[in-house]
C-alpha cells in the first residue's frame, strides 16, 4: 500500500498538463438528457454545458430532476437518452475513465462512520488512483483543517465536520467536474461562508466545472456565475443569478423561484 | 483491471476488521466452536463403535470442508454487506471502480478471513481431535478448491440477490449453505438420498467433493475422473454468479436503485 517516493509537484504539473490537452472540451456536457420510469419522465431531454472554472447553479423545486440529472451524471443511474460527457469523455462507452475526471459531495452520501477520516481518504484515494498518495492526503488534511481529526470515526463528527470531509474526498483526484449536492445544508452561516470560499477558491485555481444544487437562493447568488432552473424535468431558465430576476420582474432570485416554482414560464416568456 | 482500486477494496475490509472485534472473532471462533462440538461427537461415537469404526476422518474431517465452504460463501458477501451496512454504494459506484475490480476485492478478502478460518480448524481438529488432514497432503487440494470456487459463486449470488431485492434480503442470505446441505451429502453418500434429490445433488459441486473424499478415507485413490464434473460446475457457477451479478447491477442503474439503495428499496 506504500507509494512512491512523493512528489506532489511533478504530479500537478503532470495533471496541468493533461487539463490543458483536454482544454477544448467543456467539464461537462450533457445533451438531450433523458430519464423515464414507465409513464413518469423525470428529465425530459435536457441539454447544458458547465465550463472550466465556472459555477453552475441546478434550481428546482423538489421533484424537479436535479437529483436524478445528477445521478446520471455521476454513472449511478443510466440515462433513457441523451449524451453526457465529462472533460469531453462519453460516460456511456468510458464510464471508469469518464468518472476518474469528476467527483461529488452530498448530503445524504455520507462516507462510511465506520472509518476514520484518514482511513476513508485513503480509501477512496485508492479507488480513484491518486499518485503520491501519502503527500495528497497530507495536503488535504491541513487544507480541510481536519488534521486533529484524522484518527476520528467519521459517524462520530459534526455535521460541519462530515461535510469538509466530504469536500475533502471530493476534491482527492482534482476533478475537472465537481458535483455539489446541497454540500452547506447542514452548516450553520459561518461554516457554510467558508465552505463557500473554498469552493469558489477550487473552482478559480484548479480550473474545475462545478455544479451545484441548493435551495439557498443567498448561497446561489454569492457563488454561481450561472444557473439552470429546472421545473418537471425541464430547464425553464438559464442565466446570471444576479440578473435573472430583473429580467423577468421579480425582486429577488428566490422570489423567481418561488414563482417560477408554482407557476412554470410560458412558452413565450422563457424564449425572452 | 487495475490494482490499486482493488487494494482500495482490501485496505477498507482490513481497516473494518483491526477496528473492531465484533468482526474479528466470527472469522475463528463459530468453526473453532464446530470442530470442539464435532470433535467430541465423534470421540463419543468412536468409544460406541468399539474401534469397528473411525468417525473422526469421515464426520470430523466433513464439518471441517463444510464449514470452509462456509466461510466462503460468507466471506463475499459479508463483504459485500459491510457497504450495504453503511450505504456507500453511491459512494462507490459513482467512482472509476468496475464492476470486476469490486467484486475481485470482495473474492480476495474472502480468501483472507476464510484461510484463518481453515488454519484455525486445521490446527484444533489436528492437535485436539487427531484428525489426520494433513497427511492427505496435495490430495486435499481439488476439494478444497472446488469448495472455493463454489463457495466465491454463491456468495457472488448472495451479493447479487441483495443488491436487487434490498437491504432486508441478508436474511435470505444466510440460510443459503443450509438450504443446499441437506443436497450435497456432507456427512451420508448420496445414495442415501431419495433419486430425485440425488439428481440435484448432481447439479452441486459439493456433493462430488464430499462423495470423493469419503472415496479416499475408504483408502482409494485420488477420484480423480469423479471430481472433474464438480470442478467443471464449480468454474460454470463462478461465471454464472458473475454474469448475474453484473446483470443485476446494469438493472440497478437503469431502474435507480442504486441510487437509492435503502432498506425500502425492494422492487
Amino acid at each position: 500500500m506504500h507509494d512512491r517516493t512523493p512528489d506532489p509537484a511533478a504530479a500537478q504539473s503532470a495533471a496541468i498538463t493533461a487539463r490543458r490537452d483536454d482544454a477544448a472540451h467543456p467539464a461537462l456536457s450533457v445533451a438531450q438528457l433523458r430519464k423515464t420510469y414507465a409513464a413518469l419522465t423525470a428529465v425530459d431531454g435536457i441539454s447544458f454545458e458547465v465550463r472550466r472554472g465556472e459555477v453552475v447553479g441546478l434550481l428546482g423545486p423538489n421533484g424537479a430532476g436535479k437529483t436524478t440529472t445528477i445521478n446520471m451524471i455521476l454513472g449511478v443511474l443510466s440515462p433513457s437518452a441523451g449524451d453526457i460527457r465529462i472533460a469531453g469523455i462519453d460516460l456511456a462507452e468510458q464510464r471508469s475513465r469518464a468518472l476518474a475526471q469528476a467527483n461529488f459531495a452530498a448530503v445524504y452520501a455520507a462516507l462510511p462512520g465506520n472509518l476514520t477520516v484518514e482511513q476513508n481518504l485513503r480509501f477512496f484515494a485508492l479507488i480513484y488512483g491518486i499518485p503520491h498518495l501519502a503527500a495528497r492526503l497530507e495536503a488535504l488534511l491541513r487544507q480541510f483543517d481536519l488534521d486533529t481529526l484524522r484518527n476520528t470515526k467519521c459517524g462520530v463528527l459534526s455535521s460541519g465536520e462530515q461535510t469538509r470531509v466530504a469536500l475533502a474526498k471530493a476534491v482527492l483526484n482534482r476533478p475537472q467536474l465537481l458535483l455539489l449536492d446541497e454540500p452547506t445544508a447542514s452548516l450553520d452561516p459561518s461554516a457554510a461562508q467558508t465552505i463557500r470560499e473554498r469552493i469558489r477558491r477550487l473552482a478559480a485555481d484548479d480550473d474545475c466545472g462545478i455544479l451545484w444544487t441548493s435551495h439557498n437562493m443567498y448561497e446561489v447568488e454569492a457563488v454561481c456565475d450561472r444557473v439552470l432552473f429546472l421545473s418537471r424535468g425541464r430547464i425553464l431558465l438559464e442565466g446570471d443569478p444576479r440578473r435573472l430576476p430583473a429580467e423577468h420582474g421579480a425582486e429577488t432570485l428566490e422570489a423567481l423561484f418561488i414563482r417560477l416554482a408554482r407557476e412554470p414560464l410560458s412558452a413565450e416568456e422563457r424564449t425572452r | 483491471m487495475k490494482l490499486r482500486p482493488i487494494a482500495g477494496i482490501l485496505l477498507r475490509q482490513f481497516y473494518l476488521i483491526r477496528g473492531s472485534p465484533v468482526r474479528a472473532l466470527p472469522m475463528f471462533a463459530w468453526v473453532a466452536i464446530d470442530i470442539v462440538v464435532w470433535g467430541f461427537i465423534t470421540r463419543y461415537l468412536n468409544t460406541m463403535s468399539a474401534g469397528r469404526f473411525n468417525y473422526i476422518p469421515s464426520l470430523l474431517g466433513a464439518v471441517l470442508l463444510w464449514d470452509f465452504f462456509t466461510r466462503i460463501m460468507q466471506g463475499v458477501s459479508t463483504a459485500f454487506l459491510e457497504d450495504v451496512w453503511s450505504r456507500n454504494f453511491l459512494n462507490l459506484f459513482a467512482t472509476p471502480l468496475t464492476t470486476p475490480e469490486y467484486i475481485t476485492g470482495l473474492v480476495i478478502t474472502s480468501i483472507g478471513t476464510s484461510a484463518i478460518g481453515l488454519a484455525v480448524m486445521l490446527v484444533l481438529a489436528t492437535a485436539v481431535f487427531g484428525l489426520s488432514f494433513f497427511s492427505l497432503g496435495a490430495m486435499l487440494l481439488p476439494f478444497l478448491l472446488v469448495l472455493f470456487c463454489f463457495g466465491i459463486a454463491l456468495g457472488i449470488l448472495a451479493s447479487a440477490l441483495v443488491l436487487r431485492l434490498g437491504p432486508a434480503s441478508e436474511w435470505l442470505v444466510w440460510p443459503l449453505p443450509a438450504l443446499i446441505s441437506p443436497f450435497v451429502g456432507v456427512f451420508y453418500p448420496l445414495a442415501t438420498l431419495p433419486h430425485w434429490m440425488q439428481l440435484i445433488a448432481r447439479g452441486l459441486p459439493p456433493a462430488y467433493v464430499f462423495q470423493g473424499m469419503r472415496s479416499i478415507l475408504a483408502g482409494h485413490p485420488l477420484p480423480a475422473a469423479a471430481l472433474l464434473p464438480g470442478a467443471a460446475l464449480a468454474l460454470l457457477d463462478v461465471a454464472l454468479a458473475g454474469y448475474f451479478f453484473v446483470r443485476v447491477f446494469r438493472y440497478a442503474l437503469r431502474t435507480g436503485l442504486l441510487a437509492r439503495y435503502s432498506a425500502e428499496s425492494v422492487s
